[in-house]
């Protein structure tokens, strides 16, 4: 472990000098249980804390006298997603007048030519507003504080008034990675209003029809 | 012919920078380590481009694993002092009639990970004595309409904590009903507004795509 490396060297002269003595402590071990130790710490740190998505929904209305008028939105603005079995999207836009009739619904995905190209070719108005303002901010045009930012952002949301109003509707079978990935895909493009709503029957059948899936029997209650 | 011969002294190497260099190494990972929680279901969360870290404290999450059980996790509020999950398990205990002893409370304020034990067995969850039996147990939380405990759970907590601030940590391969149900039960309980937990993961737009 520890030794003492005597250096002699005999001397002629008759005189008495010390001998020096180097002392060597072997670190051998001491490296060793470190690796260890560091090992550990790094396999059991959690390096990345997750992260979280906010999201407001607005207030169930519980008794008739809290209800209030809902908002009239135009028709032909209102996009409507509708999130399928595996990794599908589906969408019209309008509503279902006709339930006999009911528009057609065109089916994607969430690739790179999918849902994003089509809710910024909607949106490209406010898009491109949102981009110049970032470009703006980082290149020093406009002078804003940091903490302000974001309030300035919704600020530019709120007044837009050309971009699509999206309503999510998710089929049965879809997935929770599915729905966090519309609203992922809410904030990438910047659409300004966007509302998670529930998907009705007759939107179930346009999906089965589409997709060209028999619906489960309704069990008998 | 005479022998040559070696110098029996073994080669010494200097470790005295090595271990230097291991004790900063060691030095920051001690200093920067927050223990990764053994969650009692493996839940992989879905990827978002939200950056906004998870807060410390005044949280309360739901955890969907990807078996459809539900598990709740509170923190202990921003000060250990203020002891809010005991409190809440005392709370809880209270609504179905349940006394919890000064010990079991303590057990229940010290154990790490989210909680899937419906109420009636949480008393032989926190006496039991090994992890298998403690994870038999975790069924998960039940949420039917006539027992609705999860509903409860967030009751008893907004009670002790106003400030809590609920998130849903779910599995991204669950189905989205499950999903749609404790967003009902949260906003039965007027919680409208909540965070999902996600992972990073980074998106970017190029400006030519949208020509």
């Amino acid at each position: 472990m520890a030794d003492i490396g005597a250096q002699e060297t005999p001397k002629k002269g008759g005189k008495k000098t010390l001998k020096k003595r180097v002392v060597r402590i072997d670190m051998t071990p001491m490296v060793d249980l470190m690796c260890l130790l560091i090992t550990f710490f790094m396999l059991t740190t959690a390096f990345s804390k997750p992260k979280i998505m906010e999201i407001v929904l607005p207030e169930k209305i519980k008794s008739e006298k809290e209800k209030v008028e809902a908002p009239k939105i135009a028709k032909s603005r209102t996009l409507n997603v509708i999130l399928g079995p595996e990794n599908k999207v589906l969408w019209y836009t309008g509503m279902v007048e006709d339930t006999k009739n009911p528009p057609p619904l065109q089916v994607t995905d969430f690739g790179p030519n999918g849902i994003r190209q089509l809710l910024l070719e909607r949106n490209r108005a406010l898009f491109r507003k949102i981009d110049q303002f970032n470009k703006d901010v980082i290149s020093g045009k406009i002078n804003i504080k940091r903490d302000s930012l974001e309030a300035a952002i919704r600020q530019l949301k709120n007044e837009d008034d050309t971009g699509p109003i999206v309503l999510i509707k998710a089929y049965k079978k879809s997935t929770y990675g599915n729905f966090v990935d519309i609203l992922d895909e809410m904030s990438i493009v910047g659409i300004a209003r966007y509302a998670i709503v529930d998907i009705s029957w007759i939107e179930e059948q346009m999906v089965e029809k589409t997709l060209g899936i028999t619906p489960e029997p309704v069990k008998n209650k | 012919m005479p022998k040559i011969k070696l110098p029996t002294k073994q080669p010494f190497i200097d470790m005295t920078p090595m271990v230097d260099l291991f004790s900063l190494l060691l030095v920051f990972f001690i200093l920067t380590a927050t223990f990764r929680q053994n969650e009692p279901a493996p839940v992989d969360t879905p990827f978002s481009i939200a950056e906004k870290p998870i807060p410390d404290f005044n949280n309360m999450t739901i955890v969907i694993s990807n078996d459809n059980r539900i598990f709740f996790n509170v923190d202990n509020g921003p000060d250990t002092l203020l002891k809010f999950r005991p409190k809440i398990l005392a709370e809880v205990g209270k609504y179905y009639n349940i006394e919890f002893t000064e010990d079991e409370l303590r057990t229940f304020e010290k154990f790490p990970t989210s909680i899937g034990v419906p109420i009636e067995k949480m008393k032989e969850f926190l006496n039991a004595t090994d992890k298998m039996q403690r994870d038999a147990l975790q069924t998960g939380i039940p949420t039917d309409s006539l027992n609705n405990q999860l509903a409860t759970w967030i009751l008893c907590t907004r009670k002790v904590n106003p400030n809590v601030v609920a998130s849903i940590k779910g599995d991204a391969k669950i189905e989205y009903p499950i999903v749609k149900k404790v967003l009902d039960i949260l906003q039965d309980k007027n919680v409208n507004r909540f965070n999902l937990v996600t992972n990073l993961e980074a998106v970017k737009i190029e400006e030519e795509t949208i020509q």
